[in-house]
């Protein structure tokens, strides 16, 4: 697979450390979120079969994080964002 | 009609014109009392336990393609139990017991072969882990035997002993383990299965679950409702696309495990052997295939198909382990989809919906587990409760921090 990184241009899959689905970005406030909610966010995934918002790690590269959106029944890349502007879009302060 | 070497000399002698279809091909009927959905290993040993051991009827297993056409299929069909946590090991040795005698159980050649495995040691801390580990197998019942160099040199003198980075300093080994031919245990469930009466329904996809009032009452299908007292889900790989119908997310993530066979090569590998430093395990097959595999693709996926790095990753594996393979070619490779659960077990439990019964979360270890997983389904559905080997593989592990981690990976899927 060949990830479009918006700032660096093609690279490909291999110099990337995959960690799982691009909702972890939103992890709960642990002073306030029940341990429910903990779990949920920790342990639960939706696992869809089809179109996929994960984070990618660029660790061989500029040690940016990627959202990359992807079809897990065809490995097709949609779309590859900065993780970092996600997270601003989403409300966050960096 | 019950196989025999008889049968076998009696068909020879007429023909060949008594063999009948190992199974029949029914219609679905309005209701059963249980519905298993997934026609594969586990599904159809679900069903085969749930008929002769736990004496229950009106039992469909519904197939959205055909029997035995993913996992069981696919893997590399060793079957061992060298687990060393308490939560596992019980529940492997009691599936590798199940195995010893599961051919004169159900009355089918699976091709049952205990040519033994090997976990290569590489480091002194791998030693210390290692010997850990076969004492907790001792311990519940299971054999394991630690072996110096001279001994796996005498085994397999072939290997890359003095590797500079990775040298072979031993190996823990459990000479029960060894392999099996897969396709055979999922026809052999199928037929037992079967004959003791249940509904094999293939082609029948399910679409969607109808629950009323926090109860299963049957299951929509490519071929209609089907209603249920009781519905057991086996089908690893898919199981986050059909607990949905029942509004869950699971503690699982689907991803993709590819498998490779070598051009048939003469006998020089007699039993199963793991590479310690890296992650790749090789037998061979009775036709001389070097059957092999190594690391997850690391990354979602459904598509029953891998990328080339891993390909590459695994070749690398093989050669540091064996330089002698490196003129043979490779002649098939595929992949199949496992569910990755949080800590790398798998669960065998109850839902919040009454009635709905749920199993799954196998990584890449589904296929050892094939009798064991059926047994203790087959109990869950009948009794309501888990069979005592497989008490821990519950949901609420996770909220309860009773995690079976063997790997110590903590909730990160792609690692286990």
């Amino acid at each position: 697979m060949i990830i479009n990184h918006p700032i660096l241009g093609p690279r490909d899959a291999q110099e990337f450390v995959y960690l799982g689905d691009a909702n972890l970005i939103n992890r709960p406030d642990g002073m306030t979120a029940g341990i429910e909610v903990f779990h949920d966010y920790l342990y639960n995934r939706d696992n869809p079969a089809g179109e996929h918002r994960e984070l990618w790690y660029h660790e061989q590269g500029d040690r940016s994080w990627l959202v990359v959106t992807r079809n897990t029944v065809t490995h097709e890349i949609l779309k590859v964002e900065m993780a970092r502007d996600v997270a601003k879009a989403q409300g966050r302060s960096k | 009609m019950r196989y025999s070497g008889f049968r076998v000399i009696a068909e020879a002698l007429t023909g060949h014109k008594g063999w009948k279809p190992v199974w029949r091909d029914p219609a679905p009927q309005a209701e059963y009392d249980y519905i298993i959905v997934g026609g594969g290993g586990h599904g159809l040993a679900t069903a085969y336990y749930l008929a002769k051991e736990f004496k229950q009827a009106r039992i469909a297993v519904l197939e959205k393609g055909y029997l035995g056409g993913g996992n069981v299929g696919r893997n590399t069909t060793i079957i061992r139990s060298n687990y060393l946590l308490d939560g596992n090991e019980p529940f492997y040795e009691f599936s590798l017991k199940l195995w010893e005698g599961l051919e004169q159980d159900f009355n089918y050649n699976a091709m049952v072969s205990q040519r033994g495995i090997i976990n290569l040691i590489h480091t002194d801390a791998q030693r210390d882990a290692f010997t850990r580990r076969g004492n907790g197998m001792i311990l519940n019942g299971a054999d394991a035997e630690l072996l110096n160099r001279d001994q796996v040199r005498a085994m397999y003198p072939f290997l890359n002993f003095d590797n500079a980075r990775f040298p072979i300093k031993g190996a823990l080994m459990q000479r029960r383990g060894g392999t099996v031919r897969h396709d055979a245990v999922a026809w052999g469930y199928a037929r037992g299965a079967d004959m003791r009466g249940v509904d094999l329904i293939q082609n029948c996809e399910v679409t969607g679950m109808r629950i009323e009032n926090g109860r299963i009452r049957g299951v929509e299908t490519s071929r209609g409702f089907i209603g249920a007292k009781k519905v057991g889900v086996a089908v690893a790989g898919s199981s986050s696309k059909v607990m949905a119908h029942a509004g869950m997310r699971l503690p699982i993530e689907s991803h993709v495990l590819q498998a490779f066979v070598s051009e048939g090569l003469k006998p020089f590998i007699a039993g199963v052997m793991t590479f310690g430093a890296g992650h790749f395990y090789v037998s061979q097959s009775d036709k001389g295939g070097l059957v092999f595999g190594g690391d997850i693709d690391g990354y979602n996926s459904y598509a029953q198909r891998g990328n080339l790095p891993v390909i590459e990753d695994v070749a690398e594996g093989g050669m540091a382990l064996m330089p002698a393979i490196g003129r043979a070619r490779l002649l098939r490779t595929w992949g199949g989809i496992m569910d990755m659960s949080m800590d790398g077990s798998p669960i065998i439990d109850k839902t919040h919906v009454e009635g709905l019964y749920f199993n799954g979360g196998w990584c890449y270890g589904g296929f050892k587990a094939t009798p064991a997983s059926g047994w203790c389904f087959a109990h869950l559905l009948a009794k309501d409760e888990p069979h005592k080997t497989a008490t821990a593989y519950r949901f609420d592990r996770f909220l309860k921090g009773l995690m079976i981690d063997e790997k110590g990976q903590g909730a990160q899927p792609n690692l286990h």
